[in-house]
């Protein structure tokens, strides 16, 4: 450990483990430490299922949730968009060869007090029961219209500059009713509350296209899931960053931060005391350089059945958008499985979250609940959302803000990116990726 | 997208794709990982078993860390997706993703060195603990061409391979001794 490293990256949450594979790619020396003799610190996924029980003060007493180790619970739910920004990182980096997904199967929208597929072409807008026929005829001409958009050729345009027009006047243009509206900008273009509707059309353009477009790549919902749970990713990612060269030591307690003149200079663990030129970590590290600017409540259930009024789907994401039940951000609810190899054999694992907005946060998820059917059981967490204070670019720590309430992972990602260019000064070059992970002789 | 079959082992019969209906071997795909303390040899053992090569410095492993490499066994085709630990575990820091649905593990020691059996021994518990029941595991005494300074007798190691229903043989990455040999038998015992 007594040695001088460019980078010291404390935590092995996903952010982490991703920050410390791109830097090791990028040429530099990485420590990576975790206080804990485990991957993926928040984002672990919990096993045996004994592990979780207890800190409930629960167990699994006549194996009645099956095989404790067959179970691998999620802290933090996230599905992954097939054609979004992860994906991309995976492939680029060969991190895809260690793990193997499954596509989501159903993609759910909340209305007036029940669930219905979320439409994501003509075709299945056509089949939907969301919406009335001539509403029907109005959104499939939406959906064309934001398919075939092209910012390059005005005419395709048809008299609407998207990059200054709200999209409100773009609902407006084709007539769609406060519903579609709804479903529209919360469950295809996945805004979390409703200030989109006042920015230009463009960027929301956007993703209702990344939706369909990672729809059309696996088919039954545009989500994928990494079988064994979201640990995995983290400890993909720290592959990668070991392969490049990168020095792990789990179970290793950092006691502070070395500094020098206002800059950081080492992490002292011990007697022990590794130089560095940089330290990337998450808030749990750092308690005195983040600051708290929210919470966010989750309920862990297990079921030992699907969600009803889904075809019986084995894994699944339902949005309940903010203004059905009179909120200001949504509440997600997913879904996974044992074929996911995440529960024992028969089992379910749902999530419910959403970012608290008032005293009583498990008020506010008996919506998300309530769609569950029975609950075998149910753990609850309410934590603290953390951002850092500063940009870390003077002291040259550079700290990740926590997971949020999204079912996705485009705020980590984004995230991961701006850290990694506030800490080198470049965007990652993907060029770097070395080509020979792998060798097939 | 990786499209890995859920168990690894996927035994494909494809003979109805084949135009000239020529009958078809079996394939076989296997996924093995390699255990053991830094520097017993386990980057040398692939290398020279996928290209025939030996290192006298053989740099601690970084790089490619991932290689296939595929045999014939009778009238099947096995193909090995053999992962190699990366450094990882020099800190007791390996990731459980590592073994996870192998198929197969090669945990090696130094046979001139006590302490890398006594380390293959705890391998071979976090194993049998952690990863798939029915792995096949080979327990493989390396460096045997250094036998004049050897520290780990020969029979001790057999009687603790047979013990716990591991394989067993001494190698050398250097002369090649044992070495196809070694991942032969895996290849025939699954
Ligand atoms: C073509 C494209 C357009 C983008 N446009 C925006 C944008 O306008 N504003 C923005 O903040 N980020 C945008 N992004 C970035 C994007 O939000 C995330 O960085 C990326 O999708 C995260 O991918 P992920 O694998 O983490 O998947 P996830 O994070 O699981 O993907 C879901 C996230 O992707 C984004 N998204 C969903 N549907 C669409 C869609 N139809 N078009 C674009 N993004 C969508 C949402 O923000 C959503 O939360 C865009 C990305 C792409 C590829
Ligand atoms: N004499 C002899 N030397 C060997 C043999 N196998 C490996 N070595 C040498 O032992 C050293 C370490 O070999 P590696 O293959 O790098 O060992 P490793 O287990 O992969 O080490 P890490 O990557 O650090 O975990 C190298 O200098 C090799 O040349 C062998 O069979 N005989
Ligand atoms: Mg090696």
């Amino acid at each position: 450990m007594d040695e001088e490293y460019d980078a010291i990256v404390l935590g092995t949450g996903l952010k982490e483990c991703i920050l410390s594979g791109m830097l090791s790619v990028s040429g530099k020396k990485v420590l990576h430490i975790d206080r804990n003799k485990y991957y993926g610190g928040e984002s672990a996924s919990i096993t045996p299922l004994e592990d979780l029980l207890s800190k409930y003060n629960l167990n699994n007493e006549g194996d009645q949730y099956g095989r404790g180790r067959d179970w691998n619970v999620d802290l933090i739910p996230k599905f992954l968009m097939a054609n979004g920004q992860l994906v991309k990182l995976l492939i680029h980096t060969g991190v895809t060869r260690y793990l193997e997904f499954k596509s989501v199967e159903g993609s759910y929208v909340y209305k007036g007090g029940r669930i219905s597929k979320v439409p994501a072409d003509e075709r299945e807008a056509l089949a939907s029961d969301l919406m009335g026929l001539f509403e029907k005829r109005r959104f499939k001409n939406f959906l064309i219209f934001v398919q075939e958009y092209n910012l390059e050729d005005p005419k395709t345009w048809k008299d609407f500059d998207a990059r200054t027009m709200t999209m409100a006047q773009l609902y407006e243009k084709f007539g769609l009713d406060e519903n579609t509206r709804d479903f529209t900008g919360h469950a295809l273009a996945l805004q979390r509350d409703d200030d989109y509707v006042k920015a230009p059309a463009y960027s929301t353009m956007k993703r209702i296209k990344l939706y369909s477009e990672s729809l059309a790549r696996y088919g039954k919902s545009p989500y994928l899931y990494p079988m064994y749970g979201l640990g995995e990713l983290p400890q993909g990612f720290a592959r990668l960053s070991a392969i490049y060269g990168g020095t792990y030591m789990l179970d290793k307690p950092v006691d502070e931060l070395v500094m020098e003149e206002g800059k950081v200079v080492g992490v002292k663990s011990g007697e022990e005391i590794a130089k560095c030129k940089q330290v990337y970590c998450d808030p749990s590290y750092v308690t005195d350089r983040v600051k708290k600017v929210g919470q966010v409540i989750r309920a862990i259930c297990l079921l030992d059945h699907p969600i009803p009024n889904t075809k019986d789907a084995l894994s699944t994401q339902i949005i309940i958008p903010q203004k059905q039940v009179g909120r200001k951000s949504d509440i997600y609810v997913s879904l996974v499985s044992y074929t996911h190899q995440v529960a024992a054999k028969g089992w379910f694992v749902a999530m419910v979250s959403t970012t608290v907005e008032t005293n009583t946060p498990e008020d506010e998820i008996r919506p998300g609940l309530a769609l569950l059917g029975n609950i075998r059981q149910k753990f609850v967490t309410v934590s603290d959302y953390y951002e850092p204070v500063e940009d870390g670019t003077s002291n040259q720590i550079f700290i990740s803000s926590s997971y949020d309430a999204t079912t996705h992972f485009e705020t980590t990602c984004l995230d991961v990116l701006d850290i990694f260019k506030r800490g080198t000064g470049e965007d990652f070059d993907f060029s770097k990726v070395k080509h020979t992970l792998e060798e097939d002789m | 997208m990786a499209n890995r079959q859920s168990g690894g082992s996927n035994t494909a019969g494809g003979g109805a794709q084949r135009p000239n209906g020529a009958p078809q071997n079996k394939i076989c795909q296997f996924k093995l990982v390699l255990l053991g303390e830094s520097a017993v040899g386990k980057s040398s053992l692939v290398l020279r078993f996928v290209k025939g090569q030996f290192h006298e410095y053989q740099e601690s492993t970084i790089g490619a860390a991932f290689l296939t490499q595929t045999v014939m066994l009778d009238d099947t085709t096995v193909k090995f997706e053999i992962w190699d630990t990366a450094g990882q575990e020099r800190y007791h820091s390996l990731a459980p993703m590592y073994y996870r649905g192998a198929q197969a593990a090669i945990v090696v020691y130094d046979i001139t060195n006590q302490e890398t059996f006594a380390r293959a021994k705890t391998w071979v518990k976090e194993l049998q603990r952690q990863a798939s029941p029915n792995i096949v595991i080979a327990l493989a005494g390396n460096k045997s061409d250094l036998s004049a300074k050897r520290m780990v007798d020969h029979d001790e190691a057999y009687a603790y391979a047979d013990e716990n229903g591991l394989l067993f043989m001494e190698t050398s990455a250097k002369t090649a001794m044992n070495v196809t040999d070694i991942f032969l038998a895996i290849g025939m015992f699954l």
